[in-house]
């Protein structure tokens, strides 16, 4: 049996061999993921990201939990997480550490873990992330968590891959300047001041309402000369059409304080997500950037296989050397006029 | 694309608390170019194994200094087998009395490396016997 057909059985090494084939892009694992692709689309992905020492780990620790021993009438569902962490750029090594934060979730069937190394990739996850995440998918978890590195301004890969994104402040780490700067604030659907007891705690979450309300500006009734303009609050926006105004919660995850609000609010977004249609539009968009990645990954590999290493090195130096700039020589060199230099 | 990297859990059993061999070896390990996946303290051989499997290792690293080693170590040999996961090598580090080593190799593990090892000889090791085989 082949290990795509294991790892639909419930097979917990299987899945764990095949996720190496795919993270390796063995040929196996390139076959298993079309293989399994049509069993995807089920699972609610969701993103854990913001700078190191923020809690991340910690607070997927307590989500999964959460998911795990779900309030009274509710049903357990089975939990995958993927933990990025990254390589060095020096020697390709990793220190994956995300573990130690999740002992808790040791011994229960429901749960799969799995550390992953960034291996060059930038975005803030690895480029096996998207492959690891429709192999657990199929695989039938529920929910499926992915922490990303540490990332701090533009690590923003995660938005794409996931329905919903939580961003992880903690207090004491920037001031309202941090708040309006573009990037990875912009990507949250739910931000999270983790570490909720420390002192500063408000200043933080002042600058993030500050900076929310610039975004989303709530329509109070106002008076325009004398009369007052209620329009916008006596006909709300059809349900459908509804903007979603990421909250913004406090938790103490170490306590695991705040973890049932968390839980609530990521019902709440998968709820508006698919009565808006904005899930079919993010699942879209998942994916035509995830073909692009496979376009521009095979076009780049199979450009490679008609160029000589000679003649690469050889532009290489002229570029060097000044004599051709970078533009001419990657023109000349897709353009198949190798000869030439 | 990418080739295969060698994949190790470092872990340290039991109840002692002395978990600075397992860093400085996790290090060593991360700048030979491997992937370490760092469990913590005080973990169960179940925790060990649930790990191994979860994480597609080839290599686990196991730190003792509290002397039970002759019966965490057994234990999460068993779990490995039980897994299906044989080909996984042990190492153990840490305070190993000499009587102990020929019964501990005898399980399988592949080395042990008491105080004053070099890393160096660590990242042979391994590399000989995950690369090798």
């Amino acid at each position: 049996m082949s290990l795509a057909a294991s790892a639909l059985e419930g097979n917990r090494l299987a899945l764990s061999r095949l996720l190496s084939q795919v993270e390796n892009g063995s040929t196996e694992g390139r076959e298993a993921l079309s293989e399994l692709f049509q069993h995807t689309g089920q699972a609610h992905l969701v993103g854990v990201t913001g700078a190191s020492g923020t809690g991340k780990s910690s607070l997927v620790n307590q989500l999964a939990l959460f998911y795990r021993h779900p309030p009274a009438g509710e049903k357990p569902r089975r939990v995958a997480v993927v933990a990025v962490d990254p390589s060095s750029p020096f020697s390709g090594g990793a220190f994956l550490g995300d573990r130690v934060r999740m002992r808790d979730l040791a011994g229960d069937p429901g749960i799969f873990i799995r550390s992953m190394a960034s291996r060059g990739s930038l975005g803030g996850l690895a480029n096996a992330t998207a492959g690891f995440v429709q192999v657990l998918d199929a695989a039938g978890f529920e929910i499926i968590l992915v922490e990303t590195v540490g990332a701090g301004q533009d690590e923003v890969d995660i938005a794409r891959l996931a329905h919903t994104t939580i961003v992880v402040e903690a207090p004491g780490l920037g001031d309202d300047i941090q708040a309006i700067k573009a990037g990875i604030l912009e990507i949250a659907d739910i931000l999270v001041i983790n570490k909720a007891d420390r002192p500063g705690v408000e200043n933080t979450e002042r600058a993030l309402r500050n900076m929310l309300e610039l975004a989303h500006p709530v329509s109070h009734p106002t008076t325009h000369h004398g009369q007052t303009d209620s329009i916008a609050a006596s006909t709300p926006p059809p349900a459908d059409q509804q903007a979603w105004i990421p909250p913004i919660l406090r938790t103490v995850a170490l306590e695991g304080t705040g973890i049932q609000e968390l839980g609530k609010a990521l019902e709440a977004h998968a709820q508006h997500l698919k009565r808006s249609g904005d899930w079919q539009r993010r699942e879209r968009l998942r994916l035509e950037s995830e073909l692009e990645t496979l376009i521009q990954v095979s076009l780049v590999a199979r450009w490679r296989e008609n160029v000589s290493d000679q003649v690469y090195q050889d532009v290489l130096t002229k570029i060097v050397s000044r004599s051709l700039s970078p533009l001419e020589a990657a023109e000349a060199l897709l353009n198949g006029r190798n000869n030439r230099y | 694309m990418s080739e295969k990297k060698i994949r190790v859990i470092m872990a340290k059993p039991g109840l002692d608390g002395h978990d600075r061999g397992a860093k400085v070896v996790a290090r060593a390990l991360r700048d030979a170019g491997m992937e370490v996946i760092y469990t913590g303290l005080r973990q169960t051989p179940e925790m060990i194994a649930e790990a191994a499997l979860q994480e597609d290792v080839d290599v686990i690293g196991l730190s003792i200094l509290s002397g039970a080693h002759m019966s965490l170590v057994p234990r999460v040999v068993e779990l490995l087998k039980a897994n299906e996961q044989d080909h996984v090598m042990v190492f153990v580090g840490g305070i190993i009395p000499d009587d102990d080593i020929p019964r501990l190799k005898e399980l399988g593990v592949a080395g042990i490396y008491g105080p004053g090892t070099l890393t160096e000889d660590i990242i042979r090791d391994i590399r000989g016997a995950v690369l090798g085989r």
